[in-house]
């Protein structure tokens, strides 16, 4: 987001004619984040206004979905799996200084599912589907895709974004509750197999702190962290300039604000959904 | 030398009519007072060097771009004026083909070519396969709607564009490049698609090149656009005699001339006038 693309147009004629430049009243810094923000709340807007207008295009949606969550799965599976062993491992060690580690199952539990799965896999699926978002608005920006589109009188936001962001934002609650279950079974397998808890202890202890409004959170971040990470993807995408150079920009800038996003909506919603 | 543009009283009955069209690019102005008159059934042709503004002319033309100042007619109508649901609806009329095809590739030649009509008309499945076939026929592409278009080498591709163009039987065609990067064999294959399609259709079609050859054989009038302006408008016979140094050292490709040397020393005084017209 270092420089200010022009979505109108690829290339300015380097012939025409140059008027003298208005005169900056923010430091440019500044002013390229005003615009990247005014973008971004314009690509809300218009993806609010063209969402409950028909045609619906459900096979879209269906396809997306299945790019989003489906094909995720097994990246979602292996991270969940290694953090809930990892923090099995860890906690375990650390708390059987205290004599504690009678409570390891639930500290796994909750921290999986009030915290990590959710992070860490809107992490993951922003690395894997907000990019591919990007990229692929991106190109079919730069080679007129997009124009073609709104020539053929189809909206461009209600044939791209619009099934892009729903698909995520309902794919990413399904993907956590796989890793909440994964991740405390992963947990498991580590405190029973490697390091001798006792099984019948370690899963009742699992469940006893906790809430079904740890879940429900869990999940209300997922889908937030869905919504934020296909919106900043599309976005970066449908405003590309700049041909294979600027698709690789947007590319990168989808995953990395995309992640900024996460991780500072992240303590907000903690600190307001507990 | 007299001024080979027609005068600015439009004729009412001019299809598509450009008048004072200002456009710029944050400091850089690429349309700077542009008029010009498309009558109908008429195939003009717009020439003018690489990055003078002809693609943000054809876009201003299908309402892709809104003027900073002065107004596109279609029919009599401003299109600028138009609102989100009028300029769909207006859009039906027209058909655009893009510099590289723009084709989908999610998507199949056939699907491609269907797309407007599946958006755009209450056509039934099978109306729409049939004229799919007929409009690959027309720029003699048979048999490859099951291809994708990365299958399809970059004279293929572009014709399936001018096919998607020509779906919804537009009243208007507009061609952006279309023979631009192709070798000569192409394009004279692709010239001659472009003059088969304004025969039989007998639309009115707005094409931008750089190309000489394309403009001679496809237009029925040929305009040039320099610094903002149309600076000649004349049939393709009378344009290549025209006496302006301007247009001579364009139609043979000279390195050196009025374009080159003004636009090397101009470039200051040129930025004070733009500022003063702001």
């Amino acid at each position: 987001m270092s420089s200010i693309p022009n979505p109108d147009v690829g290339t300015l004629p380097p012939q025409a004619k140059r008027a003298r430049a208005p005169r900056r009243l923010l430091p440019r810094p500044v002013e390229n984040f005003l615009v990247e923000m005014g973008r971004f709340f314009q690509l809300l807007g218009r993806l609010f206004a063209w969402t409950p207008r028909p045609p619906y295009d459900f096979r879209e949606l269906l396809r997306q979905m299945v790019r989003v969550g489906f094909d995720s799965i097994p990246v979602v599976f292996l991270t969940a799996m290694f953090t809930g062993m990892v923090m099995s491992l860890e906690t375990f060690t650390t708390l059987r200084r205290f004599s504690a580690e009678n409570y390891v199952g639930s500290l796994v539990a909750l921290s999986m599912v009030r915290e990590l799965s959710s992070v860490l896999t809107g992490l993951i699926v922003a690395g894997r589907a907000g990019s591919a978002m990007g990229a692929e608005l991106g190109t079919m920006r730069v080679t007129e895709q997009i124009d073609a589109l709104e020539v053929m009188a189809t909206d461009p936001v209600h044939y791209l974004v619009v099934p892009r962001v729903w698909a995520s934002t309902l794919m990413m609650p399904l993907l956590v509750i796989m890793a909440d279950g994964v991740g405390i079974f992963g947990g498991y397998l580590v405190s029973v197999v490697l390091m001798g808890a006792n099984p019948v202890s370690y899963m009742s202890i699992t469940y006893q702190f906790m809430d079904v409004s740890d879940v429900t959170a869990g999940l209300i971040k997922a889908a937030v962290f869905g919504f934020l990470f296909s919106a900043v993807g599309c976005q970066q995408g449908f405003y590309t300039t700049g041909g294979a150079e600027g698709v690789g920009k947007a590319t990168t800038s989808a995953v990395v604000l995309a992640s900024i996003a996460i991780i500072i909506a992240d303590f907000f919603l903690s600190r307001l959904l507990f | 030398m007299p001024d080979p543009r027609p005068a600015a009283s439009a004729s009412p009955q001019a299809k598509i009519s450009l008048r004072g069209l200002h456009k710029s690019f944050g400091p850089k102005v690429v349309l700077d007072g542009l008029d010009l008159d498309i009558q109908e059934g008429e195939s003009m042709v717009i020439i003018g060097g690489s990055g003078t503004g002809k693609s943000v002319l054809l876009k201003h033309v299908i309402g892709l771009l809104k003027p900073d100042a002065g107004t596109v007619l279609v029919d009599g109508v401003a299109i600028e004026t138009l609102g989100n649901r009028e300029i769909t609806e207006f859009r039906r009329r027209f058909g655009m083909a893009f510099q590289e095809g723009a084709l989908f590739d999610s998507m199949t030649v056939g699907e491609n070519v269907a797309f407007p009509l599946k958006r755009l008309s209450k056509k039934s499945p099978a109306e729409i396969k049939e004229r799919v076939e007929e409009c690959l026929a027309m720029v003699h592409l048979e048999g490859v709607a099951d291809r994708v278009p990365s299958q399809l080498s970059g004279g293929m591709r572009r014709r399936v564009g001018f096919a998607r163009a020509i779906a919804q039987q537009p009243e208007i065609l507009l061609f952006d490049e279309p023979t631009t990067g192709l070798d000569p064999i192409t394009t004279a294959q692709i010239n001659e698609v472009i003059k088969e399609i304004n025969d039989q259709l007998k639309t009115t079609t707005v094409t931008i090149t750089h190309d000489m050859e394309s403009a001679y054989t496809t237009g029925d009038r040929i305009a040039m656009l320099y610094q903002g302006k149309i600076i000649a408008d004349a049939p393709p016979e009378e344009f290549r005699h025209l006496a302006d140094p301007r247009v001579q050292q364009f139609l043979h490709g000279r390195a050196h001339g009025p374009i080159t040397d003004e636009d090397a020393g101009d470039t200051e005084g040129a930025g004070k006038r733009t500022a003063v017209n702001r």
